[in-house]
């Protein structure tokens, strides 16, 4: 039995269709797709997300224990800034894919997929253990609601009252939403801006109305998928994965080696040096290469693997990600992918494939 | 939406109207085409290709998934839905309508279900 988010009602008075995700019951869409997935790019989606895993970590040793057991230099980052890093296995392999956001100098909150929530609080409980720090996992207590798209920013100030000119991407600020004490962050997984909003279970459905009479429209996680997907973000389990290292992924910009000791780094240090590359790829007609096809050289040779592709809903041609090896990632390159059989001509393209009007 | 009481069914969520048995319409049920999201692209058999009973004919794609369409029974392809090779979207609304895939000549028997049994079902796989 998957676990309803705080606003499973909710979603049901609104006819959704819910999908079973890493153990969560989940709004896949409410009607179309298509949709949903418009609005966010002309207008704005309403999005649950409470499925994501919410970790805190605090006390005085907090920034040495998280440097230590992320990529990332997260000492560095200042209150009320947010960073985007991963969590590593000794191998460099890529456990997560994270958000974290430092909410005061001994306060972080570790945002984690929910497929790999618990893999991160025992890793980070496990890599904290000889700081002076505290890991809590609490996801169960915390909704997310995330309002995406170019009119968010009105809606996110008439449901909350702040002023979001100061509210720069990758920060966060406390604020008021709907009567209710909130964490508002200017962070989303789509290529707009957009809001999310962190709150407890029980404040989420006035949050969520006061959202949507505002004219956030309710928004599932099909049309969140082709969104991070015309964004070029990678999703944890297709782009990225415990094989690959964040070097494979072209996000080697995420590990510090600057810093001091950290988990994974001997081996990362040696993997840096990577012969294959995530590309975009784009195709003709409708049919999309889809996660798992084959992408074959010019002598039909398999040279590499799709990670995610669909119909782009925007650009209205198939786009894709792959790996490929990195002598055949240059955009303009072109390569087929094996589409059930038939075989579909790609040409490599730079990421992102959308990118929102300046 | 309901299931048209005219309608026969397979249990691979497809409909067929058999009035004429010449030309004998299919298409995918509501049910089907709720579960598959907003189709994007239909692959279709051609016109006079032979059809075997519950071999597949065709792909219907979504956003999300991609699913196989099934000969409803042995027969010869007569017509295709242009318009819905064209606007992939009349599988989303209009299924039992403008929404249709193709026509084709019965040569075998029909094993289908009527509304009701198919109505049972789709409330069995939920």
């Amino acid at each position: 039995m998957s676990t309803p988010s705080p606003l499973h009602e909710v979603h049901q008075s609104l006819g959704a269709s819910f999908t079973d995700f890493a153990g969560w019951s989940m709004p896949l869409r409410y009607g179309s797709e298509l949709a949903e997935h418009k609005a966010v790019r002309t207008a704005s989606g309403l999005f649950d997300l409470s499925h994501m895993g919410e970790i805190a970590v605090t006390g005085p040793q907090a920034a040495a224990a998280l440097d230590f057991a992320l990529v990332g230099t997260l000492s560095k980052v200042k209150p009320g800034r947010a960073r985007y890093t991963m969590l590593c296995a000794e191998d460099g392999g890529v456990l997560d894919d994270l958000v974290v956001y430092r909410l005061a100098d001994e306060e972080y909150m570790v945002v984690a997929n929910a497929s790999n929530a618990a893999t991160v609080v025992a890793a980070l409980t496990e890599r904290a253990a000889d700081f002076d720090a505290t890991v809590t996992d609490r996801s169960a207590e915390y909704a997310l609601i995330a309002v995406q798209g170019p009119t968010s920013a009105e809606i996110v100030a008439a449901v909350t009252g702040a002023t979001l000119d100061g509210l720069k991407y990758y920060a966060s600020m406390p604020a008021t939403a709907a009567g209710h004490d909130v964490l508002l962050a200017r962070t989303g997984y789509t290529g707009e801006d957009g809001f999310e909003i962190y709150a407890t279970a029980a404040q989420a459905p006035e949050i969520w109305a006061a959202c949507a009479e505002r004219g956030a429209t309710p928004a599932g996680l099909a049309c969140r998928d082709t969104l991070r997907l015309e964004a070029g973000m990678p999703l944890y389990g297709n782009e990225l994965t415990a094989e690959l290292t964040p070097f494979d992924a072209g996000l080697g910009r995420v590990v510090k080696f600057e810093k001091p000791e950290f988990v994974g780094r001997a081996a990362l240090e040696k993997r840096q040096e990577t012969d294959r590359a995530l590309v975009g790829l784009r195709g003709e007609g409708r049919r999309a290469p889809r996660h798992g096809y084959s992408v074959l050289d010019a002598d039909s040779a398999q040279v590499g693997t799709v990670t995610s592709g669909a119909l782009s809903p925007t650009l209205g041609h198939p786009i894709a990600m792959a790996y490929v090896p990195a002598a055949l990632s240059a955009p303009g390159t072109a390569l087929t992918v094996d589409i059930r059989g038939a075989k579909a001509p790609v040409e490599v393209v730079a990421l992102p494939f959308y990118q929102r009007p300046a | 939406m309901s299931n048209p009481q005219n309608l026969s069914y397979t249990e691979e969520h497809e409909w067929v109207d058999a009035a004429d048995p010449a030309a004998a319409t299919v298409g995918i049920t509501a049910y089907a085409a709720n579960a598959l999201g907003d189709v994007v692209y239909v692959q279709l058999p051609a016109v006079g290709d032979n059809l075997t009973a519950g071999q597949p004919c065709g792909e219907i794609e979504s956003t999300k998934s991609v699913s196989e369409l099934y000969a409803p029974a042995d027969g010869e392809v007569v017509e295709i839905n242009e318009a819905v090779v064209d606007s992939p979207e009349l599988v989303n609304t209009d299924p039992f309508g403008d929404g249709w895939l193709f026509r084709f000549r019965v040569a075998g028997d029909l094993e289908l279900l009527d509304a009701e049994r198919y109505a049972e079902l789709t409330k069995e796989e939920g």
